[in-house]
């Protein structure tokens, strides 16, 4: 009986730790070096930023918050884990591959200049 | 007539109540890899009309209502009917379709899995795919007798598809089975496209490039398992393109014709999608 009591709450417990571990930002060990070290053309780009704001508002303020506050189920976007952790590049590569584990979609179906622009939408937050 | 006026009635108020975000892609018969993102509802009315040399006009629709369940599962559910000139307006049947994404990360070359189950009639007028041999010959022949054929088949696909530069590159392979002892049937898919421009603009805009994506696709049967192959095959290639409207409403056309005298020779596709966001989150309190 003991045994069965183990082994359905490893059952459980297992998957909610890979879960919750991927939330804790491990996808940035997934970055490729030279991914890592990608930086965006539009970096401080007034318009780029104004740009990258209305995609955000298009396609992630309903995960994200409509100011990257984050909402209940996902992360916000001001955290020192994407201003300062990750760098441009880490989150080009999140935005290609997605989490999808953690529901994170890819978005490589944007082009890439969209992309660069919301990241440094994103990027701008921290000011 | 009053028959036709209640359906296109349905069909309008169908269509106020989607409204859309952009439909991401401007195919028809084609799937790229892209999954629904996860939770919201993207509900689309895709259109086909066509007249076949021996046949009435008709107008075959179908109502997709596409779910993402999950970032790498999408299922989708469409509703199918058709109407023909000096004939009638039936109700063809539905289908349920599921799309798996084994892959969790990007490639060069991306696959996607695609089982998808049909209980429609004969009727059906929709061209959601071409396999087999279907031809002209199949839209041609009055309604009544069309819906006596039951037609409950299961589909599958394999989807590839890459983005490059903007660009997508799309290739299905699709095999079908009726359930009732046929033998398997085969067909194909490609697209590809791109949005007008890539980068999107700082200011609001509705006639800006990025607002546009323009392609081409093409598609047809390969015959069954026991004549594979182009013969007596029909095949269909045009120019597509889309436009995301204000107000998330988007809308895609394409002319398309038939390659060979198998084929109907003309077909205009149209269609409408919407996008509702984070679909089941709105019935719960709190989380908007």
């Amino acid at each position: 009986m003991i045994r069965k009591v183990i082994f359905v709450l490893l059952l459980v417990a297992l998957p909610a730790a890979v879960l919750f571990g991927a939330a804790d930002g491990s996808w940035l060990k997934s970055v490729p070096a030279r991914e890592h070290e990608r930086t965006s053309p539009y970096r401080d780009q007034s318009d780029a930023i104004a740009a990258g704001r209305r995609i955000f508002v298009d396609r992630c303020s309903h995960c994200h918050g409509e100011n990257a506050e984050g909402t209940k189920k996902r992360p916000p976007l001001r955290s020192e884990r994407v201003q300062k952790q990750a760098t441009e590049g880490d989150l080009h590569w999140l935005l290609v591959n997605g989490n999808m584990r953690k529901g994170m979609p890819s978005w490589a179906k944007l082009p890439d200049q969209q992309l660069w622009q919301v990241i440094a939408y994103v990027k701008s937050l921290h000011e | 007539m009053q028959a036709d006026m209640r359906f296109l009635l349905f069909l309008f108020t169908i269509f106020l109540a989607a409204g859309c975000r952009a439909q991401e892609r401007p195919y028809f018969v084609t799937y790229s890899h892209e999954m629904e993102e996860p939770g919201n509802l993207d509900i689309e009315l895709f259109n086909a009309v066509g007249k076949p040399p021996d046949g009435n006009r008709f107008v075959g629709s179908n109502i997709e209502f596409e779910y993402g369940a999950t970032a790498w599962w999408t299922t989708e559910f469409y509703l199918d009917g058709q109407v023909t000139l000096h004939d009638s307006t039936i109700f063809t049947g539905y289908r349920w379709e599921n799309r798996f994404r084994p892959l969790l990360r990007e490639h060069w070359i991306n696959p996607v899995f695609y089982v998808e189950f049909e209980n429609i009639n004969g009727g059906d007028k929709a061209l959601r795919e071409v396999v087999g041999h279907d031809g002209k010959a199949d839209v041609s022949g009055p309604n009544a007798e069309a819906r006596m054929e039951k037609l409950r088949e299961l589909e599958l696909k394999l989807i590839l598809g890459s983005n490059y530069r903007g660009w997508n590159i799309s290739e299905n392979f699709i095999a079908e089975k009726n359930l009732s002892n046929e033998p398997w049937e085969f067909g194909y898919a490609w697209a590809v496209s791109r949005p007008l421009k890539m980068a999107a603009s700082a200011r609001d805009c509705t006639f800006c490039g990025e607002k546009f994506q323009a392609g081409v696709e093409m598609y047809g049967g390969l015959g069954d398992r026991y004549s594979f192959g182009t013969n007596q095959t029909s095949h269909y290639f045009g120019p597509s393109i889309n436009w995301a409207a204000p107000k998330g409403i988007a809308f895609s056309f394409s002319p398309q014709w038939g390659l060979n005298d198998y084929s109907i020779p003309h077909l205009f596709r149209f269609g409408v999608s919407y996008e509702i966001d984070q679909f089941f989150g709105r019935f719960h309190r709190g989380t908007r």
